[in-house]
């Protein structure tokens, strides 16, 4: 069973910043949707909140279907330790966390499993390999590893291509598919507009309050006017300013 | 000949039997916890604590003088109270988490010393700064063990949630909410082995059993399941070769095992070849951690 988030007059804070407010939205369970906006706009705010890291001042968040460890989430800017001696495979593991916890030994079956995730995104070579050696794609493939291991029925991923090469972006963009196919709720923030049209169904524009939410191509005809709109009312300025026209 | 000099008075004097058991226990009880200190960057958190142990201490000593449950008590509470004093500070104030660290264990040292000083006995002053490592009685064995028990079964159930969290509190506050229980968990554990460090080495070197080591192994591999081993031989030896330093040369036998652990990181910084990236690779199949 896969998660869906419902968020009702929903009003967070980042520091003395209302950063999202008044948010009526439904993210629909099994669905693939882009969160799109300009930076400042709420997005990580909300991605943190649906985790539980922020307390709404007011309104209400709910996460259903939630069962233990149904969420996987991957920031913009991860707090992985990179200097800590563990190696890509150990990293990788951590995902076990949610079907094993503290005490309980993994299994030959968990550690197939790993090894399976490390071939899927191409880093069996560097299995034993201290996370510190890594180059940023290879990075954010670990970390992407390490969300099939959790086998969450929600993902929430923040930026996820920001700071990687195009066939990283590729192959972590067929991970995603493949989460969509398997009837996972998928939510991610994403600036590439292109990339949002190609790959997601669903987007939702925020900009602090909900700007719309629905089928991408809607939602990105939505954009488009009110660029349009911005662009013409600065050309506009310009010839008055100028006393062109 | 060499094995007379490497073993002799261990055999002949039960004090030196006696200090080498002290020291072993911390070996596997403080050394572990110290690597994590290491590997969390709380080694300066860790001096302040140790040092946050003499006023708790002094006071003890002053209402009860050098009992060991009176001392223990009072480095507890000394101990606990820098640790929360330390993380009010870090949220409360503008100060670096390093500067409000700095400004605690001055405070807390200058304390202690005033309030042993005035009770007037210098000797004692000595021995809560130094430690007596070669004077351990029943109690302060009886309770370096305790601890060393304590610590290891800890650290058997915390091992994983600990790894994971220091690797990324991030992932484990979504995962399992657990991290302040964890890093509660775990100061106490810095604690407790700070005061069994406390009294065989004293407030002034009781961290040094736990970090040189912890640092010493971290040269020599990358992967935390070396360095828990390592890093406990790495401090027994040195409290061997300390403790025989002490009775060959007549040393203070705290600074001597602290500086054969000292001696230990600098071989470890000139000898050891592993680079902090290194990048090579295996395609062996992983088995696990």
């Amino acid at each position: 069973m896969s998660c869906s988030i419902l968020c009702r007059q929903l009003t967070l804070r980042y520091g003395q910043h209302v950063a999202v407010e008044d948010l009526d939205a439904e993210i629909e369970s099994g669905s693939l949707t882009a969160l799109i906006g300009p930076n400042g706009a709420g997005k990580s705010t909300l991605l943190d909140a649906i985790v539980g890291n922020r307390a709404p001042v007011r309104g209400q968040i709910a996460v259903r279907n939630q069962g233990h460890g149904s969420i996987a989430y991957l920031p913009q800017h991860p707090q992985v330790d990179r200097s800590f001696p563990i190696d890509v495979a150990g990293l990788v593991a951590m995902g076990l966390w949610t079907r094993r916890g503290a005490w309980r030994r993994w299994r030959r079956q968990d550690r197939e499993d790993v090894n399976h995730a490390l071939e899927t995104l191409g880093l069996v070579d560097h299995a034993r390999r201290p996370i510190s050696a890594l180059s940023g794609g290879e990075f954010q493939r670990a970390l992407f590893a390490r969300i099939l291991i959790q086998d969450a029925r929600l993902i929430l991923l923040d930026e996820p291509f920001a700071a990687v090469d195009e066939q990283t972006s590729y192959a972590l963009q067929e991970i995603i598919l493949r989460w969509h196919r398997e009837g996972r709720t998928v939510m991610t923030v994403l600036h590439d507009l292109d990339l949002v049209r190609a790959l997601f169904p669903e987007a939702m524009w925020l900009d602090r309050r909900k700007m719309a939410h629905g089928r991408t191509e809607a939602v990105l005809e939505d954009v488009q006017a009110v660029q349009d709109a911005r662009e013409n009312r600065r050309h506009k300025h310009v010839q008055v300013t100028t006393g062109a026209g | 000949m060499l094995i007379e000099l490497l073993l002799a008075p261990f055999t002949e004097f039960e004090f030196m039997r006696r200090a080498l058991l002290g020291c072993t226990a911390l070996a596997v009880s403080a050394t572990p916890v110290g690597v994590f200190l290491l590997l969390r960057r709380m080694s300066l958190a860790g001096e302040a604590i140790a040092h946050g142990i003499l006023p708790g201490v002094a006071v003890a000593y002053v209402l009860s003088g050098l009992s060991v449950a009176g001392l223990t008590l009072g480095g507890l509470l000394g101990g606990l109270t820098v640790a929360l004093l330390a993380t009010w500070m870090s949220r409360t104030t503008i100060l670096r988490e390093d500067a409000s660290l700095a400004t605690l264990y001055l405070m807390a040292m200058a304390l202690g010393v005033l309030l042993i000083s005035s009770s007037g006995r210098n000797v004692d002053l000595f021995h809560l700064l130094f430690g007596g490592v070669l004077a351990l009685d029943d109690a302060s064995l009886g309770l370096l063990l305790s601890i060393a028990v304590i610590t290891v079964v800890a650290m058997l159930l915390l091992h994983r949630p600990l790894t994971f969290e220091s690797v990324d509190p991030g992932f484990m506050r979504v995962v399992s909410g657990r991290g302040p229980v964890i890093q509660s968990a775990f100061i106490i554990l810095v604690v407790i082995n700070l005061i069994a460090g406390f009294h065989a080495l004293g407030t002034l070197l009781a961290l040094g059993i736990m970090i040189l080591p912890a640092a010493s192994a971290r040269m020599w591999s990358d992967r935390i399941g070396v360095i828990m081993v390592l890093a406990p031989v790495m401090a027994w030896c040195s409290a061997w070769f300390g403790l025989l330093l002490s009775y060959h040369v007549e040393a203070a036998a705290g600074p001597a095992i602290v500086g054969m652990a000292g001696a230990m990181f600098v071989l470890s910084l000139l000898l050891a070849r592993r680079s902090k990236t290194d990048t090579r690779s295996s395609t062996r199949t992983w088995k696990g951690t």
